[in-house]
């Protein structure tokens, strides 16, 4: 089984790099980008054919190393 | 003679310049590789020098914070021992949970790496209770997440505490926008005000040859 965590700032969270992407967007004349927000994926193979252990387990790891909770938000979806 | 541990991650590269700093004020040092499980008896001050630990991967810091001696420097801060971040090690102790909010990549994205005039904003710690408050000390950042994010409610805190012990300023000690900081914030302690982390680098700032001695009048006042 295969987990997908996605980790972006949370709301409220001014997001330099989304920032300056959106900029960048803007000066290159793609127009109608209202906001941006980068993130990053980490993707997980793991041993575990129980889905509902899988997720218990990958929240775990989220709330202690992958996202910093402070700042960031995370989602799981298992594939 | 003040015992100085100073911990070394895979990546730190301030260690040196830390150990040199401190054995300059009469100190014994001793630098601490992270897979250790304890620090040496009788510390008087743990110092978590700057650099990249682990590459920065993931977060600044987020990886160091599993590393076997942090278990040691956890329970030496419980028991009330003084806790020193510099840059990385400040980065380090808010992933820790050791000190509150998180450090942001900087607001306009450049690693900055200059000379920056900084304004002790509180001295009732052990920390720069021989630094004046309102005192401008010219010392220098190095770092790209230095951006320091706190929500409302745990900034209040801080402030009701006195907990924000360092802001960023211009030469009239007025605040001023170096990387995106809430409220200019270059450093902070926790509430039992035995951990302190700041981003600017003392240890830089300690012969006249550097452009500064600012730093060693801190690092003097953090033993004293």
């Amino acid at each position: 089984m295969k987990a997908i965590v996605n980790i972006f700032l949370k709301e409220g969270v001014l997001d330099p790099q989304g920032k300056a992407i959106h900029h960048a967007l803007d000066a290159i004349g793609f127009e109608g980008v209202e906001d941006v927000r980068m993130g990053k994926q980490i993707l997980l193979r793991l041993s575990s054919t129980n889905r509902e252990e899988a997720l218990k387990e990958v929240e775990k790891m989220a709330q202690e190393i992958l996202a910093n909770t402070v700042i960031e938000d995370y989602t799981i979806e298992l594939v | 003679m003040k015992q100085i541990a100073i911990l070394q991650f895979p990546g730190t590269n301030c260690d040196l310049d830390t150990k040199y700093a401190f054995d300059r004020l009469g100190c014994k040092t001793h630098i601490v590789w992270h897979k250790e499980n304890s620090l040496p008896k009788k510390t008087d001050l743990v110092v978590i020098a700057g650099g990249f630990s682990y590459g920065d991967y993931l977060r600044s810091g987020a990886i160091a914070k599993f590393s076997p001696i942090m278990k040691s420097v956890t329970e030496y801060a419980n028991r009330g021992g003084k806790v020193l971040g510099i840059c990385n090690g400040f980065q380090i102790l808010t992933e820790a949970g050791l000190l509150p909010g998180a450090l942001k990549r900087n607001i306009n994205l450049h690693f900055i790496s200059r000379f920056q005039t900084i304004k002790v904003v509180n001295n009732t710690n052990r920390f720069l209770h021989k630094c004046q408050k309102g005192e401008i000390l010219d010392i220098p950042i190095a770092h790209a997440d230095g951006n320091y994010y706190i929500d409302e409610v745990g900034y209040r805190e801080l402030e009701q505490n006195e907990q924000i012990l360092l802001q960023y300023c211009n030469s009239k000690g007025e605040r001023e926008v170096v990387n995106g900081s809430v409220d200019s914030i270059a450093g902070v302690c926790n509430k039992q005000k035995n951990i302190f982390g700041l981003m600017p680098h003392p240890e830089r700032a300690i012969e006249t040859i550097l452009g500064s001695i600012d730093g060693i009048k801190m690092l003097e006042g953090l033993i004293a």
